[in-house]
This record gives structure tokens, C-alpha cells and sequence, in this order.
């Protein structure tokens, strides 16, 4: 039987647009489900208009989406509203069923990068007067959600006197944007000075195609923020990390009013907090450069935000020291001491750890942190058996960013890939402290150049003056 | 801790706490016998195989983790079943559990994952330590985390 495919209008909260389309890849390869596009997206515009065969296609794509506000199915589209009223009045028999006397409904007039008072929102609604409507009103919950929209373009500042595009359909499903309002890390018990704002947290998840059931492991796991995100989606998680203190919730907290962690505090007690405990495995104290899980065991995902050497230090056990051996009498109190990881060896390790400890099919999803000026797709790290999906970038400052990138597992890795030998991965933090070293001087010189001009004509103006 | 330890102390050194007595043993952070089927200590200097890890429990704990047995049939070929046997008695939390292996029909056999559920992600070490079985190194598990953190010498 020939599918019949409808019109259905994507909303998209303007926020983090560089990764609208990397969730909504992996979220349409998660739930195998089949997109067209109406229209081909322009890169910064909110809506899109897409086509899916049935409603249920839009209803589970939109309801895991954290990018997504809303998905309706699209009754009419056209450039002025004139012509939106005169296509919908021959349309009007289709929504009948929609407006039966036993349906309740509402209608939402929603204006985009253009404000209305409510009163005139309420005359844009009386223009539907012609609507074979027959059901009653009710604003909360009702069987029918209609929705018109006016676009007036992205430029906020100066909008045009009429919209570009009005649109005007049925509501079909909302996306996940109240969920980060409920992860939201102002409310949360157990966070660290570099936890995962839930927003980016839910589309790693997202990206990484967690399903109910999947094992995550995030080797880097901190407060557990990213976590939190799996778990909420059905994941089983374990996290491992080098910071004892930190694991046991005993670091300084980051809170700036808080003088002292409570007692409870740990990635436990976040999953707690959002009834997700039962989704929680364990964490372990581990340095990741050394691996203790055994060979065969392989997860489902593994969501990571590494240290970059800024404001988390990047550290391995070790020591510069020749023979270091600990003495039997300070053994039982050692803490040992640590040596730099280096960007370049944690990426390496993580992606040879990933190309051994995924199941093929499985999804890395981790941050990259590079300077703008030099990045090009080559200083990212590779590897022959993951295979670079999406790499989305993040601004962090004007010269640095990060990059989401997620890598899926095509094959096992041979003896020779594990070792993974000759692979150069560009070292962030040393180009980081040396650019800002640089620009300090830099503005050192600049300072005294002005110090020494204001006193030049300081010189001048008395040597004026006494003439 | 001993329990004749915790007998004997109270906290009322602190300001403003007159009796402090008995303390309340609060466990909130556990490992799992799942996590513990998947370590090895191989990676440890001169260590080969490295696995199982023997556990010394000293305190044991049975939480209660929502049943989901879609996840348990999922994780069970995964397991290595003879150490996880041996792990669940060594703590004393054997009961019912298979020796040799899961049954065929493990899949359907709901008994069976309630069992299998009980003792992978219900019973919890707090305390205590994982030995190596090869170089007697100990991992100490405190509030159900374990260190795996090897000394600079070891590594």
C-alpha cells in the first residue's frame, strides 16, 4: 500500500541551532522513521516543513526532541494572510471531523519576532469566524489544539509591517523543552564547577540514540550530569572518574552562596532527585588511562565530556620520578600523584577505548575543544573503525569553541587498531595558554606604547608652556 | 566498622549535642554485582588475566531497584555466570541463583529474572574491599565506590 504522506510544520526553539540537525538525524535513525523534506531548511529559520506518513512518526520524533517547541500538521501555508483565509475556506469539509459538537478545541495565535497585545491577537483569531467549528472552547487540555502562526523573519530589531509566512494546522505533539526546566542545574542537589547544562546534556543523550534498556558509560562522569540525561531516557548508566573527592561529593562546592556540600551529595542522589535511581549502576574512582573493565564487555553508548585543562585539569596517575617506588609503611595512606594526561592521549585512549568497549552500531558522543582560527575537519580525532557522524560547534569565547562530535562503531577493531600508533590529535590547552600568553603581552606592549605617548605629550605641553 | 565500634561512640563532643547516642548508620552509595562481573585488574604491571576480582565484604546491602526485565534478559549473556555465582556467595546472597549457568528459557523465565535481578542490581557492597587474585592488590569500596586507582609504582 502506497503511504500517504502529509505536510507537517517543525518548530524549533531558537537556541543552539547548530544541532537541530544532528538531533533530528539521530532521533529519525533511532526510531527508524522516514522524513522528506517539503522545503529545504535554511539554516537559521525556526520552522521547517517536512512530510512523514503518519501522525505517529511526528508525534515520536517530536516528543524526544529537545530542540523541537511544538510539530503541527500543517492545514494551510501561504505567503500573506489573505491567501491563507482563501485556501482554508475550500478546505473547510477536511477539519470538520476535527470541530464535531462533542470536541472541545482552542486556538492559539502565536506571532514570531513580532509582539501583539492581546487584544489584537484575539481580532487575528476572529478572522476564523468562516471555521465549521460546533465544539466547545476549553483552553486547558483540549481534544483539538489549533494553532496560526505569522513569521516575521529572525531580525528581531526590525521587523516588517506584514508577516513573510503565515501558517495555520493541528498540533500534534510538544517537544522536550519543560524538561530542562526540571533538570535545570539551579535546582539540582549535586553539581560541579563544569556540569553539563541539561539542554546540551538531553541532545548528547539524543545523539548518542539512548534507548530503554542501553548500557552508558561516561568515562569522564564528574557530577553525572550527562547522566542524568541518559538515564531519564531509559539508559542504564555507569560513570568512573580520576577525582575521589569528587565522587564522593567532598570537593568545594560550586555554589557560590554555599559554604559547605551537604553530606548526601553524589551522582546517586541526582538520580535520586529525579526518581531515576533504579536507571543508576554504579561509579568507580578510575583513572581512564587505565582501563579495568573486562575485554568483552561492551556498552551501548558512551556520552562524554572530557577535561580540557582550563577549568577541569587533565591528570593521569604517575609520577616524573625514575624507580618511584612507594615505601611498605606509607602504603596503606598513599595517594598517588599525578601527572598531566594531555588532550592528545585522553582523546587517543578515548577512542581507542570506544572502538573496543562499544557494540557495533554504538554511538561516542563527546566534546571537542579547538581554536576557531585553526580548526579544520583533519585536527579532529579519527579512528577506522567509528565513523564521524556529526560534528556541531559550540562558541565557548571569540577565539575558542567546542565541538559535539558523535562517532558510531562500524566494525571491530583489528589488533593493530588498538594500538592505534602514528595518530596526531591537535593539543588544545598548550595552544590555548600560549595564544592568551601571547595576547597578554601583546597587551602589555600596547599599554606602555599608550604610557609613553600621554607622557611624551605631557613633556611637550610643559615644554610649550615654559616657552 | 564493627558494630562494636559504632556501640561505643557517640558524637557528643560536638557543641550543643547533649547525648549523641547511638549514631545512625546511614548507607546511601553501593557497588553492584553486575559492575563487579565486568572488572579485571589486567591492566595492572605483570598481571595477565586479572579476573574475577574476589570481593571482602563488610557490609552488605539489599536495595530495592525497579524490575525491568527486558533490561535483565538483555544484560544476562553478557555476564560471566560462574563468577557471579561465586561473587553472590562470598557476600552470603546466593539464594536461589543457578551455579552453573542461566537456564535455557531465561529469557521468558520470570523466576528466574527476579532472581537474576535481585542478585545483579539489588545486593550492594558498601563497604569493603576487591582483591586481585593474582597480586593480592585490594581495592577498598568506600560508601559502595570503589577506588580502582593504582599507585604510580604499580602502574
Amino acid at each position: 500500500m502506497a503511504k500517504s504522506w502529509k505536510k507537517y510544520l517543525l518548530w524549533f526553539a531558537q537556541e543552539h541551532i547548530e544541532f537541530r540537525n544532528a538531533e533530528i538525524e539521530s532521533l529519525l535513525s533511532l526510531f527508524k522513521i522516514e522524513m522528506r523534506y517539503a522545503q529545504k531548511p535554511q539554516s537559521k529559520e525556526p520552522f521547517w516543513i517536512v512530510e512523514f506518513s503518519s501522525e505517529g512518526d511526528a508525534q515520536l520524533l517530536t516528543s524526544r526532541s529537545v530542540s523541537l517547541r511544538n510539530c503541527m500538521e500543517l492545514w494551510g501555508h501561504e505567503k500573506s494572510v489573505d491567501l491563507l483565509h482563501n485556501s482554508l475556506r475550500k478546505k473547510c469539509e477536511i477539519f470538520a471531523p476535527y470541530f464535531s459538537p462533542n470536541k472541545s478545541f482552542k486556538i492559539e495565535v502565536e506571532t514570531y519576532c513580532k509582539h501583539f497585545t492581546q487584544q489584537e491577537k484575539v481580532n487575528k483569531l476572529e478572522t476564523f469566524n468562516y471555521l465549521p467549528i460546533e465544539g466547545q472552547v476549553r483552553l486547558n487540555n483540549p481534544d483539538t489544539c489549533l494553532q496560526y502562526i505569522e513569521y516575521y523573519g529572525i531580525i528581531p530589531n526590525d521587523p516588517p509591517e506584514l508577516p513573510h509566512d503565515v501558517f495555520f494546522g493541528k498540533c500534534v505533539a510538544y517537544g522536550l523543552r519543560q524538561l530542562m526546566k526540571k533538570l535545570s542545574l539551579k535546582t539540582r542537589k549535586f553539581i560541579g564547577n563544569t556540569s553539563m547544562d541539561p539542554q546540551l546534556s538531553l541532545l548528547m543523550a539524543n545523539q548518542a540514540k539512548v534507548k530503554n534498556g542501553d548500557i552508558i558509560l561516561d568515562p569522564f562522569v564528574g557530577s553525572g550530569s550527562l547522566l542524568v540525561a541518559a538515564a531519564e531516557f531509559g539508559g542504564y548508566v555507569f560513570g568512573s572518574d580520576i577525582d575521589y573527592l569528587m565522587l564522593h561529593g567532598k570537593t568545594k562546592p560550586s555554589r557560590i552562596r554555599q559554604q559547605k556540600r551537604a553530606s548526601d551529595e553524589s551522582v546517586r542522589a541526582n538520580m535520586q532527585q529525579y526518581n531515576l535511581e533504579h536507571k543508576y549502576l554504579d561509579v568507580l574512582i578510575n583513572d581512564f588511562a587505565m582501563v579495568f573493565w573486562r575485554d568483552s564487555f561492551e556498552f551501548d553508548a558512551i556520552i562524554t565530556d572530557p577535561p580540557y585543562g582550563i577549568r577541569e585539569s587533565t591528570e593521569k596517575v604517575g609520577t616524573e620520578k625514575p624507580n618511584y617506588t612507594v615505601s611498605e609503611e606509607h602504603l596503606a595512606t598513599h595517594i598517588p600523584a599525578k601527572i598531566e594526561y594531555g588532550i592528545p592521549s585522553i582523546y587517543k585512549d578515548l577512542i581507542i577505548f570506544a572502538s573496543k568497549h562499544l557494540k557495533v552500531g554504538g554511538r561516542l558522543v563527546c566534546w571537542f575543544p579547538v581554536l576557531r582560527d585553526d580548526y579544520t575537519v583533519n585536527c579532529l580525532p579519527k579512528h577506522p573503525c567509528l565513523k564521524l557522524l556529526a560534528n556541531s560547534e559550540q562558541p565557548l569565547s571569540k577565539v575558542t569553541s567546542r565541538r559535539l562530535l558523535t562517532y558510531e562503531k562500524t566494525k571491530h577493531p583489528s589488533v593493530d587498531e588498538l594500538s592505534l600508533e602514528g595518530v596526531t590529535i591537535q593539543d588544545f590547552r598548550e595552544k590555548y595558554f600560549l595564544l592568551r600568553e601571547e595576547t597578554r603581552k601583546e597587551k602589555r606592549h600596547k599599554e606602555a606604547a599608550i604610557r609613553k605617548e600621554n607622557w611624551d605629550k605631557y613633556i611637550k605641553n610643559k615644554q610649550n608652556c615654559a616657552e | 566498622m564493627k558494630l562494636l565500634t559504632h556501640n561505643m561512640l557517640t558524637s557528643k563532643c560536638i557543641r550543643g549535642v547533649n547525648v549523641g547516642y547511638p549514631l545512625v548508620i546511614n548507607i546511601i552509595r553501593n557497588m553492584k554485582l553486575f559492575t563487579h562481573n565486568m572488572l579485571t585488574t589486567k591492566c595492572k604491571k605483570g598481571v595477565l588475566v586479572g579476573y574475577p576480582l574476589n570481593i571482602k565484604a563488610s557490609d552488605i546491602r539489599i536495595s530495592s531497584v525497579d524490575f525491568n526485565p527486558d533490561f535483565i534478559s538483555k544484560i544476562i549473556p553478557k555476564i560471566d555466570w560462574p563468577v557471579l555465582y561465586s561473587a553472590a556467595e562470598s557476600i552470603g546472597h546466593s539464594e536461589n541463583l543457578p551455579k552453573e549457568a542461566p537456564p535455557e528459557d531465561y529469557e521468558t523465565n520470570e523466576d528466574f529474572l527476579k532472581i537474576a535481578h535481585k542478585a545483579l542490581l539489588e545486593v550492594e557492597v558498601v563497604h569493603g574491599e576487591l582483591v586481585c587474585p593474582e597480586s593480592g592488590r585490594k581495592f577498598p569500596i568506600n560508601n559502595g565506590i570503589p577506588n580502582m586507582l593504582l599507585n604510580e609504582d604499580e602502574i
